[in-house]
């Protein structure tokens, strides 16, 4: 069990800066799930954090103890990585045995932990088969349990899930929280799938071109997102953005449409024609005419969705989203009543696109 | 049983093939396709009958001319001299020395070559440092310089660090000009290895050599056959450096064949020089033979990810 902190970790090549000046602690014990589009640095950072990479600037601490300058092996982590990167020429027993062995552990201590392992992940079948022998799921969980057998303080996984098809990926995914309540490990889990960020995290670490836009629990990060970007990201389908102008005394006007956004938890501006954008997300928009509104839009597209229905709507020349039943009985032209939650959506700064 | 699988197991043949059947093929472009390579064998390996042919007939016999004529009294007699008896210089103990020559030439040369590229090979894909590009392409570079340019330096050379005429000197010769072919090829084969392979050994407290040694290495075989034959026909063909870099009696087979064969003295033994010739050329054939397969398996390999 380790905390983990990072001080203004610089890492550049020559002029391009993949992480710049970056913090972030990570509680003993937490979930943390870097996330963030290809490119962002969540990699980076990963092999920083597991001492892959050679830091420009800046201090990693594993447990209290600056860890900068060294080894990955000995840094009290393990790794589980996207291609599962298991030894092919040896047999999932000698991939679990690897590290064992170049610590130089007894042969007796390594088989205990091997078994030990090997019923935690049940796969204990396929101890003496090669890795092509088996199958992806069952290869990650190999992987997991080389890991797993070198009885570390902090776990890293850097995309586990997503050489998987979608079947296996909720299966393991399920595993892996399962595992770390077990446990009760630091893990820090790298993805650019938001259903696994939000599922797994404590909290999550949202990333762009090096930097951390957000760092905050799963809901806050959905419900109350700190910029446009993180908006943008999180939720699918995704938020709808409506350019919008402060009226004064706490509302806005969308074309000629006036909202009150009476509850909204952040602040409104009070000055009046100051551009702002609103962000609402598709299932806090409320449609049909029991919502009692006197907003009405037109329904350009309908996405069955199975479960729901996604309504494509134009309110005042603007594109809208909105959730519904799916037995909603609208067709493409119809005009519906509809009605925005104040309280729930999200108010952005049109210029320097950061939440109010 | 189910009532599917025993209706499957009544029915072994399966669905039945429908349309005509498939005509045999002894077409027109057939014919002429296997007329010509087999005309094309025949004119590549006609040589190589006329020296078995010549060599295992006596003097005699070759003096007659009919070179494509089958020996009529089959000898050895030839094949028995260029091993052990024919002369070059004061030396009268035939090939045979010249094969344990260039054995022992060969086989620290081919150790050594590999182990240097692909150890090289190896830190250029996985140990990247400031400037490993530049040494590189620096490498690559020495592919493209002819030998001869650098005999004269490389003479100098040795001598300085005495080891001219020695065999450790065309050991080392051979090592240098295996490199950057070798480097290459072990470059290019280390980097189709998933770099997150490493990354994973070095979390388990892998580090150089053992990472080389214990994950790389045993992964790579096919990459280590194509270098061993790459080298072993190389180092066994080469002539220039044999005959720069070592003493009459450190000569490799190759040398000493040539001054068999063109010796200038007395009468020429045709059938002995055929002999030579084909026993010099058996250890590169033989390597062809035996590891074929594995050869184009392994120059395959390079260029298919797995």
């Amino acid at each position: 069990m380790a905390a983990i902190e990072i001080r203004d970790l610089t890492l550049a090549y020559g002029d391009l800066k993949v992480l710049d000046r970056l913090n972030l602690d990570v509680r003993e014990g937490e979930f943390v799930v870097l996330l963030g589009p290809s490119g962002c640095g969540k990699s980076t950072l990963l092999d920083c954090i597991a001492g892959l990479a050679d830091v420009t600037e800046g201090q990693v601490h594993i447990g209290g103890r600056n860890v900068t300058w060294e080894e990955p092996s000995a840094r009290g982590i393990g790794m589980v990585f996207q291609s599962y990167a298991l030894y092919p020429q040896m047999t999932v027993r000698g991939n679990m045995a690897f590290g064992l062995r170049n610590a130089g552990m007894a042969k007796s201590e390594i088989a205990e932990r091997i078994d030990r392992a090997a019923m935690t992940l049940q796969i204990e079948p396929l101890l003496d088969r090669k890795p092509a022998a088996l199958s992806g799921g069952q290869r990650q969980r190999v992987a997991i349990g080389r890991a797993l057998v070198r009885d570390v303080d902090v776990f890293l996984f850097d995309e586990p899930l997503s050489n998987l098809d979608a079947k296996l990926r909720a299966e393991l995914r399920v595993e892996i929280k399962r595992l770390h309540e077990r446990l009760g490990n630091t893990m820090i889990y790298v993805t650019h799938d938001q259903i696994e960020a939000l599922t797994l995290a404590d909290r999550i670490a949202l990333l762009r071109g090096g930097i951390v836009q957000q760092y905050a629990d799963p809901r806050t990060i959905y419900m109350k997102p700190a910029n446009l970007f993180v908006a943008g990201f999180i939720g699918s389908p995704a938020m709808s953005m409506l350019e919008v102008v402060t009226a004064g005394g706490g509302t806005l006007r969308l074309g000629e449409t006036v909202i009150d956004m009476e509850g909204y938890d952040g602040s409104v501006p009070a000055e009046a024609g100051r551009r702002l954008i609103l962000g609402v997300r598709p299932e806090h928009v409320a449609i049909g005419p029991e919502t009692g509104s006197d907003r009405s839009a037109r329904v350009d597209l309908d996405e069955p969705m199975g479960s729901d229905s996604l309504l494509w709507l134009t309110l005042e020349g603007q594109t809208l989203s909105a959730r519904a039943d799916p037995d909603h009985g609208l067709t493409e032209g119809d005009q519906v009543s509809v009605r925005l939650d104040p309280a729930r959506a999200s108010l952005f700064d049109a210029e320097t696109e950061i939440r109010l | 049983m189910s009532d599917s699988a025993r209706s499957a197991a009544a029915d072994p043949s399966g669905p039945v093939p429908t349309g005509p059947r498939p005509r045999r093929r002894v077409s027109r472009g057939n014919v002429m396709l296997y007329g010509t390579l087999i005309v094309i064998a025949v004119y590549y390996l006609l040589p190589l009958y006329v020296m078995v042919v010549t060599s295992l007939k006596g003097m005699p016999e070759i003096r007659v001319g009919n070179i494509f004529a089958p020996p009529v009294e089959v000898t050895f007699e030839p094949w028995v001299k260029a091993w052990g008896e024919a002369c070059t210089g004061l030396n009268c103990d035939g090939l045979s020395r010249g094969f344990w020559n260039s054995v022992s030439i060969l086989v620290p040369s081919v150790v050594l070559s590999i182990a240097v590229s692909s150890i090289s090979g190896y830190a250029l894909t996985a140990w990247r440092f400031r400037g490993s590009e530049t040494f590189f392409t620096i490498l690559i570079f020495g592919a493209f310089i002819p030998y001869q340019v650098m005999l004269y330096p490389l003479v100098i050379l040795l001598r300085e660090l005495g080891l001219y005429g020695s065999l450790w000197g065309l050991v080392l010769v051979h090592t240098i000009f295996g490199m950057p072919i070798l480097t290459l090829l072990f470059r290019n084969y280390f980097a189709t290895v998933p770099k997150e392979l490493i990354k994973a050994a070095r979390v388990d407290g892998a580090e150089f050599w053992t990472i080389f040694l214990k994950i790389l290495a045993p992964m790579s075989l096919p990459i280590f056959v194509v270098a061993v034959i790459l080298q072993v026909t190389g180092i066994w063909n080469d002539f220039l450096f044999g005959v720069v870099f070592t003493r009459p009696e450190t000569y490799p087979m190759t040398v000493q064949l040539n001054n068999i064969v063109n010796s200038v003295q007395g009468v020429k033994e045709y059938n002995v020089n055929m002999a030579a010739t084909i026993l010099t050329g058996l250890v590169p054939l033989t390597v062809y033979f035996v590891s074929g397969k594995l050869f184009v398996r392994g120059i395959a390999a390079g260029a298919v990810k797995g």
